[in-house]
């Protein structure tokens, strides 16, 4: 037990599972490589982790810093400062993930092979798409504009429990 | 010890300090500092020396520095939560995904889409014909739980990415081989949600047939579900007790603190101050989960919750009239030409005698009304009111009183689903019909003029349109 804790790095049932695991995801790709296409299944799957790690995490994770940087966005002074960063993260974040399901229809990328299966055009998704971006905004906008509204009333008032910023999402 | 000797610990245990002859304070150091010739003479120098060198030389760069890392709120609980969903959730998408396989009957004749599963096959069983919305719902399930997860897999794969960096890469043979199983989870989870949805949205740029890549992704994404599951439940289970749902849900912004730095590495060992608390990110989470939902679920629930499903593919209407519900296929993609379907059409029945009936010998004979769902494995459905001549009644015609089955071919020349083999319990199925007229009319040409097959609980593929022959099979 002791061996194989200081040479492998964990206890035999680990060494086992993956061996296991290892060996039966290496049967299922010798099917796959009986599959017509097979490299492109295989491109594909590659292509997977690259495609999420390498370049859509590293995409997303740049916008919400520099959604960050626009700290340059300042209130007027005369309003009380109110934290503005989730009001523009939930809308993108709802916004992006709505198109993540939906991208072959909103950006036109199926089109004939939908009309072929549905007889109807794709053209209506990319508007409805849109209308719900300016929905989720707009709804954001607003409530960011009460959140303002209610702060500038709390300072109006000054009482021992008021505080001028807002202090959740 | 320089911040450049300090490595990832492979081992709690592991963590020791260390005597440097580089150290300046350490006893004995001859003078007032070592210095590179003095290091150099000695053996112990040198080795020292190679070390710095060496660490610098492969110090952690960019993503790999664990300080690049700043989000307070992630850590070993909020991945657990995501975690503990998923747990859940995805062994229902690989059970109604096996359940989807199985609906097609592929042990019969050509019905099999997914040629080369080896042994992965062994659990089909005879498909069902009873309750006829079971395909409806097992698939609305498949599609629908599917969609509602990419927030929630998308949010767990967030809260994990720092270990894609860690460093050192590898730190002992057991930890590659665990590295090498998350490409299987990673990749597969990625690929499966990737290629389902190009599929429901009519998208195929992947090139490959859907349904080989979908199957055999699912195994590999399994495998690895396994083995991650099997190592870090306990992990999981701990972490989750570690602090209180409850708790959480109470806990606003001005209190959210990171959690505890500990060895899973999740824990940012430098955190911004927080701009959203956890409980914030888990509402985030679901509500995109429910946007989601509600954008998407009227295509399978159909009715008065279509044309909610703005998002959706199957979320549009074709009108109010009788035919005017979802096509899948058009006659004009399926090369269906007008003249093959007019009144020269005629059926071709065949089993222990053959027959040829025209459709008005057919409206002749005794119908059956029933509503029935089309249900697709893209995850929509829809039920409208069917009339035709049971299928039953159609062998019994050619002499075969008990059916075993049957084939049935379409005048579509070149689609995949333009034959198909019906099992004997699908044929004998109370509802199952080759249905002439839909909502009291005559179906149209998109929807299968002159007559189509309805067979409950089938795959709506199996629902085989522009009828040209039907052979039976059994006894008399």
């Amino acid at each position: 037990m002791r061996y194989i804790r200081r040479y492998y790095g964990a206890g035999p049932l680990h060494l086992l599972s993956l061996l296991a695991c290892l060996a039966f995801a290496g049967y299922v790709v010798t099917l796959v490589h009986q599959a017509r296409e097979w490299q492109l299944i295989l491109l594909w799957f590659g292509g997977a982790i690259i495609g999420h790690d390498i370049v859509a995490f590293p995409l997303y994770a740049l916008a919400d810093r520099s959604a960050g940087l626009l700290g340059a966005l300042r209130h007027p002074d005369s309003l009380p400062p109110v934290p503005w960063i989730n009001h523009i993260r939930v809308p993108a974040v709802i916004s992006g993930l709505l198109l993540a399901i939906s991208f072959p229809l909103v950006l036109d990328l199926a089109g004939p092979s939908y009309h072929g299966a549905t007889g109807l055009s794709v053209a209506p998704f990319a508007g409805r798409y849109l209308l719900i971006v300016a929905v989720l905004f707009g709804t954001s906008a607003v409530l960011y504009a009460l959140r303002v509204r209610s702060a500038v009333r709390r300072q109006a008032i000054p009482s021992p429990s008021s505080r001028p910023d807002g202090t959740d999402t | 010890m320089t911040e450049d000797q300090q490595e990832t610990p492979r081992d709690l245990d592991e963590i020791r300090p260390q005597r440097s002859a580089l150290d300046c304070s350490s006893a004995g150091a001859e003078g007032a500092g070592p210095g590179v010739r003095g290091l150099l003479r000695s053996k112990r120098g040198r080795e020292e020396l190679w070390s710095v060198v060496y660490a610098k030389a492969v110090a952690p760069i960019g993503p790999f520095r664990p300080s690049v890392w700043r989000s307070p709120i992630r850590g070993p609980w909020l991945t657990s939560v995501f975690g503990a969903i998923l747990l859940v959730g995805i062994p229902v998408e690989f059970v109604t995904g096996l359940v989807s396989y199985a609906a097609y009957d592929p042990r019969l004749g050509h019905n099999n889409p997914t040629p080369h599963t080896g042994i992965l096959n062994f659990y089909l069983f005879n498909w069902v014909s009873a309750p006829q919305w079971l395909f409806h719902v097992t698939e609305g399930i498949h599609v629908g739980l599917g969609l509602v997860l990419v927030p929630v897999l998308l949010a767990k794969l967030w809260s994990v990415i720092p270990k894609l960096f860690s460093w050192p890469p590898v730190t002992s043979i057991a930890n590659a081989l665990e590295r090498l199983s998350l490409v299987l989870i990673v990749g597969g989870a990625v690929f499966q949600f990737v290629t389902g949805i190009m599929n429901i949205d009519y998208y195929y740029s992947f090139g490959f047939s859907f349904y080989e890549g979908h199957f055999l992704g699912a195994w590999l994404f399994m495998a690895g579900f396994a083995v991650h599951v099997g190592l870090k439940f306990p992990t999981m289970v701990r972490s989750l007790r570690s602090r209180s749902l409850r708790a959480e849900l109470r806990t606003g912004l001005a209190d959210t603190k990171s959690e505890p730095l500990d060895a899973s590495g999740l824990v940012a060992s430098d955190p911004a101050s927080a701009t959203m608390s956890r409980r914030g990110a888990i509402a985030l989470v679901g509500g995109s989960s429910v946007a989601i939902l509600a954008l998407t679920a009227g295509q399978t629930l159909g009715g008065p919750f279509r044309q909610a499903a703005l998002l959706a593919p199957r979320g549009r209407t074709y009108g109010d009239g009788p035919n005017d519900f979802q096509i899948n296929i058009t006659a004009g993609t399926a090369g269906i030409r007008a003249a093959d379907t007019g009144a020269s059409w005629r059926l071709a029945l065949s089993g222990a005698t053959e027959t040829e009936l025209a459709r008005s010998d057919l409206l002749a004979m005794d119908t059956l009304d029933a509503a029935m769902p089309i249900a697709c494995v893209e995850g929509w459905a829809t039920v409208q009111r069917w009339t035709g001549v049971r299928l039953t009644d159609l062998a019994r015609l050619v002499g075969v009183d008990h059916p075993t089955g049957a084939y049935v071919e379409s005048l579509e020349k070149n689609g995949a689903y333009a034959t198909v083999t019906l099992a004997g319990n699908q044929v004998r199925a109370d509802h199952a019909m080759l249905a002439l007229r839909v909502n009291g009319v005559d179906i149209s040409l998109d929807h299968g003029y002159p007559a189509r097959i309805m067979v409950p609980a089938a795959p709506g593929v199996h629902a085989t349109k522009w009828v040209k022959s039907i052979r039976f099979y059994g006894q008399r």
